[in-house]
Order: C-alpha cells, then structure tokens, then sequence
C-alpha cells in the first residue's frame, strides 16, 4: 500500500522534513509496514500504553522560583536581537506548495 | 423571513496565580524585563525536561470542583504541535485526551430588558478544564517586517475551560464569563484580569433554522475586555445572517476582533485546518490524584493532591455569599450583585453595618447611591475612597439619631469627600446643619415668620 503524494506532501508542511528521494519515501513505507504488525495483536479490552513509566510518579514540584533571570545567556545563542528580544521573520513563512518548491515528489 | 437561532460556545484561558510556572522555576510576574523570567526549559534548550508545579495543579482542582466538575484521578499530558515564533519547543504541553476535570456547570444571572430587578438564572455546561503551557509575547515590527519575541510568558500555566454551545448572544456570554472571574477571583486559582492578559477569551459562534442542524461556526479572537466580548459576538451573529441571508456561505475559519471599527476580520496566518499532531507527553506519567478513600497511607505528604481536602477549604463563592448577604440583611437580591460586583464593596458595606444603629436596607441606600456613583464618577475603587466606612458610619450615626436631616447628610457627605481629614461631626457644627431640637427656639422661628408675613 503506497503512501499518497498529497499525505508526503502534508507531513512535509507540518513537520518540515524532507523526503529528499525515493530512497526517503521507500523508508518511510517501511516503516508503516513495520509498525502495522501491531495489528496483528487482539487488543480488544486493553487499555492502550504509551509510556513504560505509566506507573510512576508524577513528581509534584513546590510553587518556589529557583530559575530564570539569565537573559544575556539565553540571547547568547540568538543569531539576531533586538534591545533583549528575540528577532523572528514577520509571521510562518509557509512552504511553497508543491508545483511550486524543488521537491522529489512534483515527479511522483 | 425564517427566524435565526445564534449558538455561542467560549474557550476561556485563565493565567494561573503562581509563584512559578507550570513546568519550570522561572517566574511568573507582568510586564518585567524582557526574557528575564525565562529558564532553559522555557526557551526549549536540549537536554531539558518539564517538572510539573503542585500550585498549579491544587489552582486547577479547586477551580474544577467550584465549577462542579468530576475531577479525573487520573489525567493524562500530550503534546499540541504547531510553528509559530513564541512556542520555542514547537509544541505546547496540554491535556487533550483526559484533562484533569470535565463535565461541570455555571450558573450566572441576566437583567431582563436592563431591569436589575428582573433577573434570570441561566446555566452554561462546562465541558472541561484543562492544564495547558501559555506562550511567549510576539510584538509585531511591520516596518522593519520582523517579530520581536519576548518568553517571560512562556510555559505559563494555564486553565483552559471549556464552555458547551449553550448561549445564544453577546450578553449571556459576558454575564458568564463575568460570573466565571468573580468565582477565579474568589477562589485565588486566577487574578483573572482581562487588562493584563490573565483572562482571554475565544468565541465560537454560529447561527442555524430552529429545527436544523448547527451552522458553520467560526471562532472570534483577540477579544480584550467583557463588553467587547459581547460586542464581538452579537457582530458576528448579525454577520452571519447577513451573508446567509444574501446567499452567501460561512467559512470555518478564525476571525479577529477589531475593536476600533467593532468588527470582526479574517485573521492571516490561520489559514486552512490545523492538524496539530497530538502526541502523549513523553516525559511526564500520569497526573494521579487522591481523595480521603484513596489515600496512600506510606506517600510524602507533599506529594499527594486530596480532593476531599481541598473541597473542604473552598470559600464561599459569589452565589453562596450573595445568598447570605440577602438573608442576614434583608437587601434586594440584585442589591446583593452590584455588592459583590465591585471589588470590596460588599466589605465595606458590612463594615458601615457594624459601625452604625441604622439598619442594613436604608444603609445599602447610601452605599449603592451615593459612595458607588461618586466612585465611579471619579473613577475610583472602593480601597481608593476618601470617605473610610468608619467615616460613613459615624454621619449615618448622626442621621439615625436624628441630629441632622437626610439633605443636611447628603451635603455633610460631599463635604467629607473632599477628604480634609474631618469628622461629620465637624462639618455639621462648621455649616450649622444641626436640626433644632429645642422647642421652645422652634416656637420662636416660627412666631417670627408668622409675625413677618403679617406685617406685608
């Protein structure tokens, strides 16, 4: 079972990846075809896990400040500032679409 | 022409009052230097990883069992995923699957036809609250076309509630979210002040054919206070109908409030639907909750929540205390709203009750008509008034003993809001606004006039 071009196209908007060729496309299918082994397992009636650490404790820290206050470090990694802020483009530059970006994919 | 049912459902965030925030150390506090309150954890730093704030969790119990929700024992973190400058980690920590309570209610009262002595109880469900990371500040720069980004705000904590569909104008749905501030600001959980950010509120509204399926909604944003929230709501219910109305069809799509022009915008940048990719939060196991039955008898007192306990000190609400301030003084009901609609008032109103023998309903007079209307017209709070209650009390002494008229107080009481520093007492004696008691002197007076007229 093929994985769409509109579905390669949506997941590179949403998390910027870049399938690159068809070698990218190829692993991603199998990978799906790995992962879909889990269907092979009845699970009717069992509550779904999503973390091994579902039985520990989740740590409750006191409501005190120990932390912030470090301004000049943290703008030490910005490559732009202005006055103490961080400085981003205006708004999400989003990806061109499809017919309109240099991507493996216009071919497929 | 078909009559229009408008369906309004809201999205309200309300920063949490903490010391700290929800998932880090740094503080919590406006309008501070920029990125000075921000931790590695907040700027999304590698290597970092959430440790979740028990202040937060006791704000978000509490404010659930006020709304009479179910508490989950058991709730669940994911992770909401979407770019945007000021979420440096390019996702928010909230709760989308199980958030810690649903299924609540609210109760809150409309004035029939702007008749306060008309109300109605209304109740909106609640569907959920959730625990959720706030983000940081954009500052738009158009000239130079750059965003500036301050974190301070960042990883915040905030209680998303969930109001079902269940208003149908702009008024129903200020008078709950009215209702809702007055019960955060009571219980503490939130300052809950729309000003400064601590209150936002989104907008879901749409219209349909009585006996039809609902309408296509759309979600109102950047609403910045109560009444333009109501401004808001009933613009683009009337949009709405307009366009259907011309033929037109409505778009599930977000729109701004502009509210200079009073209208509601497309807003750029939100464009097409999100797929947010939600995802269980990896780094924190489930939030577990206890109440008196299951109480872990070997755990670190620090580390248990109990429901029950917090139950038990819940204060009392508006409702409940507006209840009570009609019973124990005998005031009108909606006298009991505009009391606990300014802030302190009703405190300084049981403080006048104390101090003075007249009673509770003539007092509540003299609060309501005249202290309120020459704060308001002055633009004052209750803290901030010249005339203390130990001041009113003592000229309302004076005119329950009968030692002045109800003019002569309503002029000693001007006097005494130019805040010299003088008693009642003092102002009467000064003007000579006494009342003549003196029979005898009264018989002279009024011989004189008598006498006086003769003589024309």
């Amino acid at each position: 079972q093929q994985v769409s071009v509109e579905v390669l196209d949506h997941l590179e908007h949403l998390a910027l990846v870049d399938f690159r060729d068809s070698e990218g496309v190829e692993r991603l299918q199998k990978a799906i075809q790995f992962a879909d082994q889990l269907h092979e397992v009845n699970t009717d009636g069992v509550e779904p896990m999503d973390s091994v650490l579902e039985d520990r404790c989740l740590y409750l820290r006191e409501d005190d400040v120990t932390e912030g206050n470090c301004t000049k470090e943290l703008l030490e990694n910005a490559r732009e500032k202005v006055e103490e802020y961080f400085v981003a483009p205006p708004g999400n530059i989003p990806l061109p679409k499809l017919e309109e970006r240099e991507t493996f994919l216009q071919g497929s | 022409l078909a009559p229009w049912v408008p369906v309004v459902g809201l999205e309200i965030h309300a920063q949490i009052s903490s010391n700290s925030k929800l998932f880090s150390g740094s503080q919590v506090q406006f309008a501070a230097p920029p990125n000075s309150l921000v931790s590695f954890f907040d700027a999304s730093l590698p290597g970092t990883l959430p440790v979740l704030n028990r202040r937060c969790v006791e704000a978000a119990v509490m404010t659930g069992l006020a709304l009479n929700c179910s508490i989950n024992k058991k709730s669940l973190f994911d992770r909401k995923h979407y770019f945007y400058a000021d979420l440096p980690a390019g996702y928010q920590i909230t709760q989308q699957r199980v958030p810690i309570a649903v299924n609540g209610s609210l109760s809150y009262s409309l004035c029939i036809d702007n008749k306060m002595s008309q109300m109605v109880t209304k109740t909106v469900r609640i569907k959920q609250i959730q625990l959720e990371q706030d983000s940081g500040k954009s500052l738009h720069d158009d000239i130079r076309s750059q965003t500036l980004v301050d974190l301070n705000r960042a990883g915040v904590g905030l209680m998303e509630v969930v109001m079902e569909p269940d208003m149908c104008c702009g008024e129903e749905a200020a008078a709950a979210v009215r209702e809702l501030q007055l019960i955060l600001q009571t219980l503490g959980s939130s300052q809950a002040v729309m000003a400064e950010g601590q209150l936002r509120v989104d907008a879901n509204v749409s219209v349909h054919h009585p006996g039809e399926p609902y309408g296509v909604r759309t979600e109102v944003k950047n609403i910045n206070s109560i009444r333009f929230l109501a401004k808001a709501i009933d613009y683009e219910i009337q949009r709405q109908i307009e366009e259907l109305e011309n033929g037109g069809t409505i778009l599930n799509e977000t729109r701004a409030f502009d509210s200079k022009l009073g209208c509601t915008v497309p807003m750029r940048d939100k464009e097409g639907k999100q797929d947010y990719r939600f995802m269980p939060e990896p780094n924190l196991p489930p939030l577990v909750l206890y109440d008196a039955k299951s109480l872990p008898a070997n755990m670190n007192h620090q580390q248990v929540i109990n429901i029950d306990w917090i139950h038990e000190r819940l204060p009392d609400l508006p409702s409940v205390k507006r209840k009570k301030l009609v019973e124990e003084y005998g005031i009108l009901p909606e006298h009991s709203f505009t009391l606990l609609n300014e802030d302190g008032l009703a405190e300084f109103f049981e403080s006048v009750v104390k101090q003075t023998q007249m009673k509770p309903k003539k007092v509540i007079g003299w609060i309501l008509n005249d202290l309120l209307s020459y704060l308001k017209q002055h633009s004052l709070t209750v803290k901030e008034s010249p005339v203390s209650s130990f001041l009113l009390a003592d000229l309302l002494n004076l005119l329950e003993k009968k030692e002045i008229s109800s003019t002569a107080a309503k002029q000693v009481l001007a006097e005494l809001w130019k805040g010299e520093g003088k008693t009642a007492l003092e102002i009467v004696k000064e003007q000579k606004l006494e009342l003549l008691q003196d029979q005898k002197e009264l018989e002279q007076i009024c011989q004189a006039v008598i006498d006086g007229q003769e003589n024309e």
